[in-house]
């Protein structure tokens, strides 16, 4: 292939994993912005996703789209309220004490592939996709599906973007960001807040998770990479910084993209991590973050 | 020694390979069908186990009544990680043959205390449960390690423990003198040997210019240096070598590498994202597409019928056992289908979506069978210096292990300075979304110049 085309399908793959990565990765910075929390279960929230997703398409049987619309509807809802659950029984018993948050995650993620390992077994398996065509260039083809996710993810992520801007849940939120007291002082329960974000983020990466799954398959440690992925985007963007994330979601998944397809994806995720350390090295507060007084 | 036999049948199975009959007659001066005469004479009762000594055998069981206190096998199961998939078959195979053969008067009439680790496909937890198995549960051999990452974390352990250790891997690491002399490798064939097999009938037949898609790790350059060293052995070239990092999700990157000029496609995966690959190379291609022949660990517990595979239709795998039963209708093969719980269709018996691992689970069932053989025949009793040399002797002078109940997939021609067994090898082509064996090799066709000597190491 030579290199126009090569660039093409550089892009294409690169903007696909943006804008899921974007997803993903919302949800984390989200949780860290208002909770001031980090949340290392939140790939276990976007297998789970995954994982809904095979279950529903083979509960429903039929028809793979109406499979994969419930699941879609479904499955971010029942994460949510897992993750509702969690931040009920769990997070509030710590007092969302930074250290103690991250030890109580780990052992959420330990506590949640194990379950899935116990119900759903060890094996990958496959979700037909809703959709699918080929789209056929005149020098290679492409998965339609991939191109209907990345259409999918960029409204959910332009709906976020309503919800955080648009509605009062959304002011309470940026209100609990910005001080936690003073929100509390005008009457925002903020408890409450913790609790919805804490299942709005986990439901974002459901969401994620739902789409990838025709893509990929569900598989009880599917959730790392996402998770570690989710992490390099949110300490490049800066933690809790939402328009940061988004443009370093766009940042790492087209430069992965790009570098992956003209040299090899091992030297993209060398470069990856180099920014991350780079960027905590000159900007701690991430490219988009606040200066540290 | 003692044979099994169908129960109630005349149980002269037929032998693919009248060669291998030689042999064994030569070795054995006894003929492969007298044998069977003389174990359905005494086996209208048998179901087997109880036919010792119609067999001559060059040793002499001197412990078949020495003790009847359990062997204890230590069974080292991937049952979570990456290999959590073959670990279930594994373990379901494993469980078959321990239960057939403590049903059938056990090892030297000593029952099997089968004890399972869980080493979570993770190779410093492999070493640590060959420590467990050694130390705590005292066992008297371990067996049943998968990933080629594990066996090299956890053998090397097993040697310094002076615990025989049966691998079930293919590795290439056991023939090339990478362990110790407690390693083996008695129930499957490994890598190279399959591919010196294949190569020839691939070349020949698809073309000989060759693009490789492989695992970016031992696994995968096992395949890169052998199936490469087979391709320029029959005067083919390799265009292109494409490693895979392990834990890629997505694989559409790598597709624009392969040369267009390339003929051949070879492909072989493993983990949780087989399905997407193919799927995703199927999606690149389109009906444009270059002959494809893969390693069967591709799709290895994978549906056939699966969304996204009607782009393999037409090509070619390789087979370590044929998945679909009509690919070796042996009366051996049945039965151990049977028994191990998989369908004609390579599906389980009580869960249909639950397709086996049919290629390598074998190796489980057949190295039982070694090391039960190799134990009556050595004398084994107690995991003392002494009997563990007169095993690992024997089993390294053991030739043949024959095809039957105990060796379903075929005859395993035994080396004992690699301590690795050889077998035939099986092409099948994708066909109305199922495998269909198109070419058998012989055990012959898998053979190369051995390397090492395990023999030359002290015990």
């Amino acid at each position: 292939m030579s290199l126009g085309p090569h660039l093409f399908l550089a892009l294409l793959e690169g903007t696909v994993t943006a804008l899921v990565l974007a997803l993903t990765a919302l949800g984390l910075s989200l949780v860290f912005g208002v909770m001031r929390i980090v949340n290392i279960a939140h790939g276990e929230f976007f297998m789970l996703g995954a994982v809904l997703a095979w279950w529903f398409g083979s509960l429903v049987g039929g028809s793979a789209l109406v499979g994969f619309l419930v699941a879609l509807l479904l499955g971010p809802l029942v994460v949510g309220a897992i993750a509702v659950a969690s931040d009920w029984l769990i997070l509030r018993r710590v007092d969302y004490d930074p250290e103690s948050t991250i030890v109580a995650t780990i052992g959420l993620l330990y506590i949640i592939q194990q379950i899935v390992l116990t119900f759903y077994g060890g094996d990958a398996k496959s979700v037909e996709a809703p959709v699918y065509f080929r789209v056929s260039f005149p020098w290679f083809g492409y998965s339609g599906y991939k191109l209907v996710v990345a259409g999918t993810s960029a409204l959910l992520l332009i709906g976020t973007w309503i919800v955080i801007s648009r509605t009062q849940m959304g002011l309470y939120m940026r209100a609990t960001q910005q001080d936690e007291e003073m929100a509390q002082a005008y009457g925002v329960p903020v408890r409450r807040v913790y609790a919805l974000v804490f299942g709005f983020g986990a439901a974002l990466a459901a969401a994620a998770g739902v789409l990838v799954v025709p893509m990929q398959q569900a598989h009880y440690l599917m959730g790392l990479d996402p998770l570690l992925l989710s992490f390099i985007v949110v300490i490049i963007g800066g933690l809790g910084n939402l328009r940061g994330t988004l443009v370093a979601a766009f940042v790492i998944g087209i430069t992965d993209g790009v570098i992956s397809v003209f040299f090899s994806p091992t030297l993209a995720k060398i470069l990856a991590t180099l920014l991350v350390a780079l960027v905590l090295v000159v900007r701690p507060g991430g490219l988009f973050g606040e200066e540290e007084a | 020694m003692t044979r099994l036999t169908f129960r109630g049948e005349d149980a002269a199975m037929t032998t693919r390979d009248s060669d291998r009959k030689a042999a064994q007659t030569r070795r054995r001066g006894v003929s492969r069908r007298g044998l069977f005469k003389g174990a359905a004479l005494a086996g209208g009762a048998a179901v087997g186990g109880l036919v010792g000594g119609v067999i001559p055998s060059p040793f002499t069981p001197r412990a078949a009544s020495a003790t009847d206190k359990p062997l204890k096998l230590g069974f080292q199961a991937h049952r979570t990680g990456i290999g959590a998939g073959y670990g279930r078959w594994y373990e379901r195979t494993t469980k078959a043959a321990v239960k057939l053969i403590n049903e059938t008067g056990g090892i030297g009439g000593r029952p099997i205390e089968l004890i399972v680790e869980d080493d979570g496909t993770d190779p410093k937890r492999g070493a640590e449960v060959v420590e467990k198995f050694a130390n705590l549960h005292k066992v008297d051999f371990v067996f049943g390690t998968l990933f080629s990452h594990v066996v090299i974390g956890s053998a090397p352990r097993a040697g310094e423990l002076k615990m025989p250790y049966f691998v079930v891997s293919e590795t290439p690491a056991v023939p090339n003198g990478q362990f110790s002399r407690y390693v083996f490798q008695a129930g499957t064939s490994d890598v190279r040997s399959q591919m010196v097999a294949v190569a020839k009938w691939v070349l020949d037949k698809f073309g000989k210019k060759v693009t490789m898609i492989f695992p970016d790790y031992a696994f995968g350059y096992a395949h890169r240096d052998y199936f490469g060293a087979a391709v320029k052995a029959n005067g083919g070239t390799i265009k292109e070598l494409i490693p895979i990092p392990p834990r890629e999700s997505s694989f559409t990157k790598y597709f624009p590498r392969v040369p267009s000029d390339t003929e051949l496609l070879y492909h072989v995966m493993v983990g949780p994202g087989v399905l997407t690959f193919v799927r995703e190379m199927g999606e690149h291609f389109g009906s444009n597409r270059p002959q494809i022949f893969g390693f069967i660990d591709s799709l290895e517990g994978v549906d056939m019928a699966s969304p996204g595979l009607e782009f393999l239709e037409g090509t070619h795998f390789w087979e370590g056992f044929p998945r679909y039963a009509d690919g070796l209708p042996t009366r051996a093969a049945d039965f151990y289908r049977q028994k191990v719980g998989m369908t004609e269709t390579g599906t389980y018996v009580d869960d249909p979506k639950d397709t086996a691992y049919a290629s390598h689970m074998f190796g489980c069932w057949e190295t039982l069978f070694a090391i039960k053989q190799t134990v009556e025949q050595s004398g084994y009793v107690d995991p003392t210096a002494k009997d563990k040399a007169a095993f690992i002797e024997t089993l390294e002078n053991t030739r043949w292990f024959n095809e039957g109940i105990e060796h379903p997939q075929g005859h395993k021609l035994f080396r004992g300075g690699t301590h690795q067994a050889h077998a035939v090898q099986f092409i099948s082509q994708v066909e109305n979304q199922r495998l269909k064996v198109v070419h058998s090799t012989t055990i012959e066709d898998s053979l190369y110049e051995p390397e090492y000597d395990y023999t030359k190491q002290p015990l």
